[in-house]
């Protein structure tokens, strides 16, 4: 690992400016899976960027291929099953995709890490963990084992690790799982990357400590400028620290805009659907209108728009036409979806024609598929 | 939700149930057909196992297995020689020919004819055993994991005396404590041999069995049979057993291969099976003689490859069968 | 307000600590320490708290899966005494557990999955061969196809596969469901399909739910009557709407202002409490009011002293457990 140092950063690296583009750009992005039923489609054509000190939320639910898309990013998708099939992650202007493992190797920890959701499993459980953090430091800056604890004390000092020196010889399992998830944070920081990736930190934690985490990281991100990429299915989460978001559904990002005016004017029935679907803590709720049907088989996307089956607006275009193209509304905003402009103006009736016969229309009702 | 097809009509309705196509997952897409029937794990896990070559190929091999040890004669009649005790030592290791298929043993006996006539004692040995370690330790095994506390804590010390003792040794010793006599009956002399080794191998099938039984035990949907009032012994065989079961059937099946090389080993140290009874164990034990492996190799490639296939079609049985109980495997 | 249907009086569920070859034991984990409360029929009572608080524990109690402590739990008034006593207490309090995964038999069908209740009970019952319209009406009823009830659960997503432990949970008319987390492991999507499923059947069967959940928003949205854990014991209780506009418990306050909320424009107002710490260990519980350790209102001599009791304080049916519940103001939005 110590001949690490010896392999260059990858060219352009140095040279680049913020003007020459953003800092990490990913375009028409496509990845598959080889699964016993065929190929799953898990990124199709996912196109997105992120600024220094910026935080972009992915949103999606299970399958949309929120995760995949970080793995993907920091390269550690596991190939076989998993192929990159298209696309450039262009960071630093430089495409990661076409670098050699040893320069991705370069890339990943020191320019852009990850903070995952279960720290426990994350954690070697037969090391100490400021062992675990200091070792980053030896590694990757060839310090002393003396210089390197000192920095591993302050690393867990910076992430409020209460005793970080009296700490410092515990095993994962002795802590509890916030400050396992700061453990993380911790290492993921070690070598000041510009990205920082968090994929679910806090889905595991309990929502005072989850409080905590996203507190941290806000801190964090202010005072290093890092762009952090937040993926999360929480859309309570999402609202609290996302400047922008991106919402993903089967493997396409269905709509990016600036966080408040998703919340305020969704422009895609998809997030129209998920900001209907969820009760309100600060307000009583009547019936909620729920998304009717599933997330779909990635193996087996719908034809033309991969929502039709579970849209309210859907149309004939909409399920036998072109896949909509994420279009530019303006305003830092953009979205895929045949009806865009009619949804936002408020004009778009649903199309009450969903049916299938034979159930009761409470059933029917409380699945959200009325009109 | 792919049938979920525009049909004009006010009543906007669907349900999440009435899609297959749309469910996630790589087994949501090929349900099998709605019967009107009412349908039982045992039933489906026949119909899948009918669909399987597998299936079929081990149990063929079994069935011919079976019937060259109830009746050996019938492989026998047509072949030059018929008589598995009639020796002729003037053609001591002779290699195959027409008039030997399989060539003959050091003794001069014929080893197409005593090859057959060996299923019988190899077949009762491996299958008794595996079945009498099946019995034994899943009902222990099973008995330990669902009760738990000292019960457990008495049977799995008992389990591991028994397994602390080598196969092979408690073998030497039971079999020299209780030796056979040349008068005593063949079904003595087997079960002598099945007896032991069934008491020696339990506690591997027990201890399989009680941490299948420990895995499954806290589920939640055992936890809801408890809460529906269900009684032990429904939570056992309707929840626990089918969940339990398949990590022993492919160990079992593996181990039957075992108890046929140990009543092998037995037969060669002489407190096995003794001759006059003929089996491939004793076969294969009198050609792994010194030098005889060079010599005549035929004496002992023949005996060994049936009981290589034998155990093999019983791998195969105990892993289809795991398969077709697994609806996941559809 | 409509009877009592079930009722929990002094609750307490203490596990042994044991150490060392001998087993002994060293100390008690309180995982549900003197809980009372009542459940009125038709009425949602929602259980919040965040892990290790013993909800779960207190939901396990409540069907009998663990027997208590101390303390008893009484159906209709009824303690339950006798075997037969419990066999027929659990027709009336059925049970719905977190993860779809695991609460379903991977080797039953779902036929014989939901006509499981029917079968144990069936002498009680007097059924005689109707389980299986019975089943196809209880898949119609949660909104499944009833022609799926050959399948197994692996067949289907699961949101439906907890619509089949939903079916299997009514089918024997309960009075009381015991949902323990019934949508958090489920997509965000797919949650509000089952919470209105709950609410459907609560309106047509008249059921009581006790509804144990950590996602508080969605217990506000089913819940009449709330009341909040923290380390084994209720902090608050109260009606919905008031325990959620009006927190009076410190922990509480803390725990909703932690709770973003889905509007950033809102989110940005939202005055925030950051609790330090982590919940202590219930093995080894601070001494007086539980809390104290991590309030910022607590007073020493006073809170790590003596224990609070819960007693009702400001609007009707508003209990609290906590010294200077009075004194404090409402901080969420």
């Amino acid at each position: 690992m110590a001949k690490n140092k010896q392999i260059r950063e990858p060219e352009g690296f140095a040279t680049w400016t913020p003007s020459d583009g953003h800092l990490l750009d990913v375009r028409n992005l496509n990845v598959e899976f080889n699964t016993r039923d065929g190929k799953a489609k898990a990124i199709n054509g996912a196109s997105f960027h992120l600024d220094r000190g910026e935080t972009l939320a992915i949103l999606g639910e299970s399958g949309s291929g929120k995760s995949v898309t970080a793995q993907t990013i920091m390269g550690i998708l596991d190939s076989p099953p998993a192929s990159v099939t298209g696309g450039e992650i262009l960071f630093r202007g430089v495409d990661l995709l076409k670098l050699p493992e040893e320069q991705r190797r370069v890339v990943r920890g020191r320019k852009i890490a990850m903070i995952f959701q279960d720290a426990l499993s994350a954690l070697n459980p037969v090391f100490t963990v400021g062992w675990q953090i200091a070792e980053m430091f030896r590694v990757h800056r060839g310090c002393s084992k003396a210089e390197a604890k000192d920095m591993a004390i302050k690393l867990m000092e910076r992430v409020n690790i209460p005793g970080a020196a009296a700490r410092y010889g515990n095993f994962p399992h002795q802590f509890s799982g916030g400050m396992r998830q700061r453990i993380m944070i911790a290492m993921s920081i070690a070598l000041d990357p510009e990205i920082l990736i968090a994929d679910e930190p806090t889905t595991a934690l309990d929502v005072t400590v989850q409080a905590q985490i996203m507190e941290l990281l806000k801190e964090l991100q202010a005072e290093t400028g890092t762009g952090l990429i937040l993926i999360t299915h929480d859309l309570g989460v999402v609202a609290d620290v996302a400047d922008r978001i991106n919402v993903m559904y089967a493997g396409r990002i269905v709509e990016q805009a600036e966080a408040k005016e998703l919340y305020a004017s969704p422009a895609h029935p998809y997030s129209e659907g998920l900001l209907n679907s969820i009760p309100r803590l600060d307000q009583s709720t009547g019936q909620l209108v729920a998304i009717g049907g599933l997330p779909p088989n990635l193996t087996k996307i719908p034809e033309g728009c991969a929502f039709n089956p579970r849209c309210r607006y859907a149309q004939d275009v909409c399920r036998t036409g072109e896949v909509p193209p994420l279009v530019d509304l303006g305003g830092n905003r953009s979205s895929a979806c045949h009806f865009v402009s009619e949804l936002v103006a408020g004009t778009l009736q649903p199309n009450g024609l969903q049916v299938v016969t034979g159930i009761q229309p409470a059933v029917a009702e409380e699945n959200g598929d009325q009109a | 939700m792919s049938e979920m097809n525009p049909v004009t009509g006010d009543a906007a309705t669907t349900k999440e149930g009435t899609s297959t196509a749309a469910e996630p997952g790589p087994d949501g897409a090929n349900a099998v057909p709605t019967r009107e029937r009412a349908r039982s794990l045992g039933r489906d896990a026949w119909e899948e196992l009918r669909k399987r070559p597998s299936f079929w190929f081990s149990t063929a091999l079994i069935m011919i297995m079976i019937i060259m040890a109830l009746f050996p004669q019938l492989f026998t009649a047509l072949a030059p020689q018929s008589d598995p005790r009639a020796a002729d030592l003037s053609r001591a290791r002779q290699a195959p020919s027409g008039d030997a298929w399989f060539g003959f043993d050091g003794q001069g006996y014929d080893i197409y004819a005593r090859t057959i006539y060996g299923a019988r004692a190899s077949i009762l040995v491996g299958v008794l055993t595996t079945v009498g370690t099946l019995l034994l330790g899943s009902i222990i095994g099973l008995v330990a994991g669902f009760r738990g506390g000292w019960l457990d804590a008495l049977l799995s010390r008992v389990g591991e005396i028994f397994w602390a003792i080598p196969l092979l040794l408690g073998g030497v010793l039971f079999m020299t404590s209780f030796p056979s006599g040349l008068d005593t009956p063949y079904s003595v002399v087997v079960g002598k041999v099945v007896f032991v080794l069934t008491i020696l191998g339990w506690p591997r099938i027990a201890r399989i069995m009680r941490s299948a039984v420990l895995q499954v035990k806290p589920l939640d949907y055992v936890q809801a049979a408890r809460a529906l009032g269900a009684s032990p012994l429904r939570i056992v065989l309707k929840h626990v057993l089918p969940n339990a079961f398949t990590s022993v059937i492919v160990v079992a099946t593996i181990d039957l291969g075992a108890y046929i090389a140990t009543e092998a080993t037995l037969s060669f140290l002489g407190i096995g099976l003794q001759p006059p009874v003929v089996s491939w164990g004793i076969a294969i034990s009198n050609a792994s003689g010194l030098g005889l492996l060079q010599s005549a190799p035929h004496m002992l490639l023949f005996p060994s490859v049936f009981l290589s296939v034998t155990v093999l079609a019983f791998i195969m049985l105990g892993d289809a069968v795991r398969d077709a109980f697994d609806p996941k495997g559809r | 307000m409509s009877e009592v249907v079930l009722e929990a009086r002094d609750l307490k569920k203490y596990y042994p600590v044991k150490k060392g070859v001998l087993q002994r034991t060293i100390g008690h984990v309180k995982a549900v320490d003197k809980v009372s409360f009542e459940l009125h029929a038709g009425e949602t009572l929602g259980i919040v708290g965040e892990s290790g608080c013993g909800k779960s524990t207190l939901g396990r109690l409540l069907v009998q899966l663990e027997r208590p402590t101390e303390g008893k739990v009484l159906l209709e008034g009824r303690e339950l005494k006798t075997d037969q006593e419990l066999r027929e207490m659990r027709r009336d309090v059925q049970i719905v557990f977190q993860d779809p995964y695991t609460s379903l038999n991977p080797r039953m069908t779902v036929g014989d999955i939901i006509a499981e209740p029917l079968l144990i009970h069936k002498k009680d019952l007097g059924l005689k061969g109707t389980e299986r319209a019975r089943v196809q009406e209880l898949l119609e009823q949660v909104g499944l196809n009833p022609e799926h009830i050959n399948r197994y659960p692996h067949q289907f997503s699961g949101g439906q596969r907890q619509r089949i432990g939903i079916a299997r949970g009514i089918a024997l008319n309960p009075k009381v469901l015991v949902c323990d987390e019934p949508v958090s492991a489920l997509d965000v999507s797919v949650q509000a399909q089952v919470v209105n499923l709950l609410e459907r059947l609560q309106r047509e069967l008249g059921l009581a739910y006790v509804f144990i959940a950590h996602d508080l928003a969605v217990v506000r949205h089913i819940s009449h009557r709330v009341a909040v854990m923290y380390l084994g014991q209720i902090a608050e209780q109260g009606e919905a709407d008031q325990i959620y506009s009006h927190p009076m418990h410190p922990y509480t306050q803390a725990l909703m202002s932690a709770a973003p909320v889905p509007d950033p424009v809102i989110q940005a107002q939202r005055e925030r409490i950051v609790l330090s710490g982590d919940v202590p260990s219930p093995a080894n519980p601070p001494t007086g009011c539980r809390f104290h350790t991590r309030c910022w209102k607590a007073k020493t001599g006073t809170c790590d002293v003596n224990v609070p009791v819960l007693e009702h304080k400001g609007k009707a049916d508003h209990m609290v457990a906590c010294h200077f519940a009075e004194e404090l103001t409402s901080v969420t939005a």
